[in-house]
């Protein structure tokens, strides 16, 4: 575990530390900033991106008890855990990760979850809406996405873990209701957001305070777009899953996207079977993500693609997204990320 | 991607086109993308929305359901667009409910801040009270955009006429990086081009100016002395990251590292700078600066990093490392204006918590002087402040606080003021002279 020491004293006393010129020879995981002629660093929108977040995640960590990141596999959470890993490197994270599996999940996505978490040397926590349907306390909906049912199993694993933050990836440029929400987001003990009843979020400043019950949601990359995402992980070189890249897939037209074939995604009688190459721009539940078509095949082509795109990603990939102008916002009224 | 970022917020009064502006900046900037200005034309459509474009902008960033069905703004957007030299995060402050409390939002983080203004109205109350609490904040540069020129027939008069105005408003207010721009949201005059139906203006159109303004980080980088506040101390031991364990040799050399993580709040550090810390006063030599993995000869406002000491000094999170020479006093009698925010008024003898940095003491609100008027700033004796004044107070901090003078350094000079029991942020408040 890193050793994290804060003004309320947390850790063991200090070791007497020795010449530090040894750790100068550390290897770079990245370029350094350019510097201009004057000798004055040059910080381009992404380094300065990056530090904001990095400063996010240490505030988090030196303010609350027990912290643990919601991660997916998803390209955004994913970048979260390496900004996660640069900001206490050269220890490791110092939380724990949480995946709330619908059952619904790309086979893919989850052998690059568990292949992540063995890497960083992480602690994995899951929380299963299948077994939460296998006892009754959930039930499947007439529609067959199980993104809304999510939000108990979130809410449960929260409170068994005791966690008082819990860090996401949602970007305030995904969606309406999202860019309304604060980085630091309080949430009652119900999980419920009040957008009405928001702490101003003044400066740098970051005010966690929260009684019992209550914890927050944190959101380093709050202020990234998906193409700042995108340039990101192209610059850091972070590995992610092969289906945000352009292969080969059966898929059938449905509500104007193309829906990957699958166990819990059948085609419907009626919706014809088709071998096309394409890529995901969000990766959520098979039962409700859709593929868009695509040729970019590394990460560099993505960011071109990206850059060109006429449409949002969760306009172009999310069916539950189009039910209401205000379906975000009611998830996440009810305690949803 | 190699543009620098830039953060602005938007203020205006209810009609003068702001969200007209918004969009036209986006839409024109091609942030806005098919889905969204169809879902957006599709509501438009069905409310009958009819000023003649047929298109409601306001929809585009009223995220809420209740800001929808009520048709009113509640809180502060956050929307993102990009051009070739710069990202923009641009801070949509609603004019009409709460103005103090989100103006506050949005400037304390601003660059620069664009108040609008109809140019067939002129300077209004509002208008005043937006640039007063920009001028307070000191938010470096201020950008009046005289909105409607298209319905003022592009007249230069009557652009003269209100230019004076403003000049005269924002003199009084001692805001000295000023621009005022002749502009049409809803035709795009002067907006991302300059616009050939205002010849007799030769300054740049909005967009061309926000790429040139130089950002706070850059200021604060050029002006301010070195201020890192110490987040946490990170002392791996036996947890390494796996890229460092794995090598045994690596892992050994990394056995006492011990450094002290934050972000540069103004100012450079360079290895070799002579440092002080905050509140022991020692002084050591900066050994390195490291970036995850990176270590960087020199480093700059805004990057987070860890900085190695040479000498094995005590410091925790809440001590501020800085230049040595620049060493700031603590405090524990503070004379403070605070920007109340909280519907509860703010009562002489209350106890509250201060978060300055990465420090949160308790205080005590010694006594209310005064409170603003916010057409003039004018001082006017009060005993309380209510939500949305901005008034000055004397508080008594439970332990020294090294504040500085807000115009001084922004990050020294300003904090939070929070409720003990609940954590509701009552107030933003910053140092005086």
């Amino acid at each position: 575990m890193t050793e994290i020491v804060t003004a309320g004293g947390r850790v063991a006393p200090e070791a007497r530390i020795e010449a530090t010129t040894s750790v100068n020879e550390v290897v770079s995981i990245r370029p350094q900033a350019a510097y201009s002629t004057n000798g004055r660093a040059e910080l381009d929108a992404l380094d300065v991106l990056e530090s904001e977040a990095i400063h996010i995640i240490r505030e988090v960590v030196a303010e609350f008890e027990r912290p643990v990141l919601l991660f997916s596999g998803g390209k955004d959470s994913v970048v979260v855990l390496h900004l996660a890993a640069k900001a206490f490197w050269p220890g490791r994270v110092p939380f724990p990760v949480l995946h709330v599996d619908t059952g619904h999940n790309f086979p893919e996505v989850i052998a690059f979850r568990d292949a992540t978490v063995e890497r960083l040397g992480l602690r994995l926590e899951v929380a299963e809406v299948q077994s939460y349907i296998d006892d009754g306390r959930l039930h499947e909906r007439a529609d067959g996405t199980r993104n809304p049912l999510q939000t108990q199993p979130l809410l449960d694993a929260i409170a068994a873990g005791r966690h008082d933050a819990v860090f996401g990836g949602a970007r305030r440029d995904e969606d309406k209701a999202r860019a309304k929400e604060r980085i630091i987001s309080l949430r009652d003990e119900f999980g419920q957001w009040d957008p009405r009843n928001q702490r101003p979020e003044l400066w740098s400043l970051y005010n966690g305070r929260h009684t019992p019950g209550q914890h927050v949601r944190a959101f380093p990359i709050s202020n990234w777009t998906e193409l700042d995402v995108w340039s990101y992980i192209e610059r850091e070189n972070i590995p992610l899953p092969e289906l945000y890249f352009a292969h080969e897939r059966e898929v059938y037209r449905r509500d104007g996207m193309w829906r990957a074939v699958g166990e819990v995604s059948p085609p419907r009688p009626g919706e014809t079977v088709e071998l096309r190459t394409v890529r995901y721009r969000t990766v959520g539940d098979m039962s409700c993500t859709g593929a868009v078509e695509s040729d970019a095949a590394d990460v560099a082509d993505v960011v071109r693609e990206v850059a060109q795109s006429t449409l949002t990603e969760r306009g172009a990939t999310r069916a539950d997204d189009r039910i209401s102008e205000a379906a975000m916002e009611d998830r996440k009224k009810d305690g949803y990320f | 991607m190699t543009g620098t970022l830039f953060r602005f917020a938007t203020a205006g009064s209810v009609d003068d086109g702001k969200s007209t502006l918004v969009g036209r900046l986006l839409h024109d900037s091609k942030a806005i993308l098919a889905d969204q200005l169809e879902a957006v034309a599709r509501t438009s459509a069905e409310r009958g929305f009819g000023d003649g474009t047929g298109f409601d902008f306001a929809l585009l960033t009223d995220g809420l359901r209740a800001e929808r069905e009520q048709g009113i703004t509640i809180d502060v957007a956050y929307r993102y667009f990009t051009t070739g030299a710069r990202s923009f995060i641009l801070a949509d402050c609603p004019g009409h409910v709460q103005y103090t409390r989100n103006m506050v939002t949005g400037a304390t983080t601003a660059d620069a801040v664009v108040v609008l203004i109809d140019g067939r109205k002129g300077v209004l109350e509002q208008t005043r009270r937006h640039l007063s609490v920009v001028a307070l904040l000191r938010v470096p540069h201020v950008i009046i955009a005289v909105n409607k020129i298209d319905l003022l027939g592009y007249d230069e008069q009557a652009f003269i006429e209100v230019d004076a105005d403003v000049r005269r408003v924002t003199a009084e207010l001692g805001l000295d990086d000023v621009h005022v721009l002749p502009v049409s949201a809803l035709e795009g005059d002067n907006i991302v081009t300059r616009s050939e139906r205002t010849p007799w203006y030769d300054g740049p159109a909005l967009l061309e100016l926000l790429e040139q303004l130089p950002s706070l980080d850059e200021l604060e980088t050029e002006l301010d002395a070195f201020r890192l506040a110490v987040q946490l101390v990170l002392r791996p031991q036996g947890g390494l990251a796996a890229d460092v364990a794995s090598d045994p040799e690596r892992a050994e050399s990394f056995r006492d590292y011990r450094a002290f993580a934050g972000r540069i709040g103004s100012g450079r550090v360079r290895v070799g700078d002579r440092v002080s810390v905050f509140p022991s006063g020692i002084e050591t030599t900066v050994a390195g600066i490291d970036q995850a993995g990176a270590s960087l000869d020199e480093a700059v406002a805004p990057q987070s990093v860890a900085l190695r000491l040479a000498d094995d000094i005590d410091a925790a999170r809440g001590a501020v490392i800085v230049e040595t020479g620049t060493l700031p006093e603590g405090r524990r009698d503070v004379d403070a204006e605070l920007f109340w925010l909280d519907p509860r008024p703010l009562l002489p003898g209350a106890r509250v918590l201060v978060k300055h940095g990465t420090a949160t003491v308790q205080a005590l609100v010694a006594s209310v002087d005064s409170k603003r008027d916010l057409d003039t700033l004018a001082h006017e004796p009060a005993e309380t402040l209510e939500a949305n004044d901005i008034g000055r107070a004397r508080l008594r901090l439970a332990a020294p606080l090294p504040l500085e003078p807000y115009g001084a350094n922004r990050h020294a000079g300003s904090f939070l003021v929070i409720h003990p029991a609940d954590g509701q942020t009552l107030a933003a408040g910053i140092t005086e002279q």
